[in-house]
């Protein structure tokens, strides 16, 4: 299970990357074994404003419907569109060509308190007991 | 991400699943596990979207075992499941198989089954999973107080489904693997050239003795294919022998998220959801196999009321003209945003590569579906659907209908 360490992590399964002031944001490679074949997703506009816990949009497979929860407050700086035509890319590349949404986030302690790497590692192992 | 696209993985902590004797080998395959009817089973292996692709393509193998039999004999037999049963029982003779709805007296479905004759006083029913004791206790209730006029009556059930598993092998290549397996060359002809709906009662060589098996030219996929009943303690040996004769050909072990596809994709009707037993089954496009020109049969009242006094629904196919997904228990309305029916079915189609369904609308808005007056409501958006015709898939054709 891949869990790169130049990210951080929430216990619903999102990573938050920083990218200059920006946050990207998107699902693990968790999430996205659990969620199967990824048929739609439906990220967020450029403009929209969310709270932490937040929908920032859905993805959904064929059996089972997702939200992607904002793991921080912020302004969302843009969706990734290129997911509407090619969803599955979350699941061939969830760290990466993936990622959902990039956010401006109001405050920088939201990211900070997120999981680490070591942090989600034994959240995952709590999970696999 | 949401906690119920999750369960999944949560630990299936309830002790009272049940297990088909193929759960060692979905579990060595990388079977997912989900909750079903009161039975763990396999919803994946490989990928959704691989497998039934595989299915379409080649050939796709499911452990059905979960379904139950229940045995009908006696000189009544043949009598009483005509008067059970919705389709022409008369029509059947030995070997041959036919598919049928049990009808509740409101005209609602009990089940939907399939009757097998293997003589004209012993017949074998196939019914699903998640009706096994409520059909049982159906056909026992009904024999214990019947009594046949033209046969003597007496008619005899029992509950087998303990004794045999199921497994299905489905795809354009399924029974050019099938005739692989160790069968007198008669049988390997049969199951090259026999028309569906067929079935034969065999012993299949197993290398540890011979092993009781029928094999039925029958499916639930829209592929042509076959269903093999095998005593449950050789059933193991018949999984794992059907994926050694199948890989080098394509077949996948298919689980239960890729056997609703393809199910929906032929538009079959399921239990549960197009098929209700508080809703007259006239309404459920199945009427080819509701005979109301039998003299009697459970149900046939009802359904001349209802249809004498206008069916309250129709069922229809739609695919989505929005970007997304409708599935199952969505609000279908009208332009004013009325409720005007429900989705029984829907999903994303991997053979179309665009998502479909199955619905109710009540008969006097059905004319709205073409003339693009239908939405589904889906969380917070309204989205448009538009007919489509069922079939979505046909598998002649290799493609939609569209």
């Amino acid at each position: 299970m891949n869990i790169p360490g130049d990210r951080k992590y929430t216990k619903d399964h999102e990573w938050a990357r920083l990218d200059g002031s920006d946050v990207v944001v998107g699902i693990t490679d968790y999430a996205q074994t659990e969620l199967g074949d990824v048929v739609f997703a439906d990220p967020p506009k450029p403009g929209t404003k969310v709270k932490k816990g937040d929908s920032l949009g859905v993805v959904e497979s064929v059996k089972a419907v997702s939200d992607i929860y904002a793991p921080l407050s912020g302004t969302v700086v843009a969706g990734n569109d290129g997911l509407r035509n090619s969803p599955e890319t979350i699941n061939s590349d969830p760290f990466g060509g993936g990622w959902f949404a990039k956010l401006k986030p109001d405050s920088a302690g939201e990211f900070d308190g997120l999981l680490d790497q070591a942090g989600y590692t034994a959240l995952l192992g709590e999970i696999a007991k | 991400m949401s906690e119920s696209a999750l369960s999944s993985s949560q630990k299936i902590e309830n002790f009272e699943l049940r297990r088909t004797p193929l759960y060692s080998a979905h579990a060595r395959q990388n079977g997912k596990f989900v909750p079903f009817g009161g039975w763990e089973m396999p919803v994946q292996y490989s990928g959704l979207i691989a497998e039934h692709k595989a299915t379409r393509s080649a050939a796709g193998l499911f452990d059905v075992s979960h379904m139950g039999e229940v045995d009908v004999w006696g000189p009544g037999a043949r009598e009483f499941l005509q008067y059970l049963c919705s389709n022409d029982i008369s029509k059947l003779y030995d070997g041959r198989a036919q598919y049928n709805i049990l009808l509740n007296d409101t005209g609602g479905v009990v089940d939907d089954i399939i009757v097998y004759q293997r003589s004209p006083e012993q017949y074998l029913v196939c019914v699903n999973a998640s009706n096994t004791e409520k059909d049982f206790t159906w056909f026992a209730s009904h024999a214990a107080s019947f009594s046949g006029s033209l046969s003597g009556g007496k008619v005899e059930v029992a509950n087998r489904s303990a004794d045999w598993a199921q497994i299905a092998i489905q795809g354009p290549k399924a029974r050019e693997i099938a005739a692989q397996l160790d069968l007198p060359a008669a049988e390997k002809q049969w199951i090259a050239s026999t028309v569906p709906f067929h079935f034969i009662e065999t012993k299949l060589e197993t290398g540890s003795g011979p092993a009781r098996a029928v094999l039925a030219a029958t499916g639930y996929t829209g592929e042509d294919g076959l269903e093999i009943f095998i005593e449950a303690p050789r059933a193991e040996w018949l999984w794992q022998r059907l994926i050694e004769l199948g890989s080098p050909a394509g077949l996948l072990p298919v689980g239960l998220g890729a056997r609703d596809t393809l199910r929906l994709e032929a538009a079959l009707p399921l239990y549960g959801h197009e098929l209700l037993d508080n809703l007259p089954a006239s309404c459920a496009s199945v009427n080819w196999a509701i005979k109301m020109g039998k003299e009697k049969f459970i149900g046939k009242a009802a359904l001349e009321r209802a249809t004498k006094a206008g069916l309250p629904y129709a069922m229809f196919g739609f695919e989505v003209a929005d970007r997304g997904i409708v599935r199952e228990g969505a609000k279908l309305c009208d332009e004013a945003g009325q409720e005007i029916g429900w989705v029984t079915s829907g999903t994303h189609s991997p053979s179309l590569g665009k998502a479909i369904g199955l619905g109710y609308l009540r008969s006097d808005k059905v004319a709205k579906l073409d003339l693009g007056g239908v939405t589904a409501l889906v969380r917070d958006r309204q989205l448009a659907v538009k007919r489509a015709a069922i079939p979505f898939y046909r598998r002649d054709s290799g493609k939609s209908k569209q």
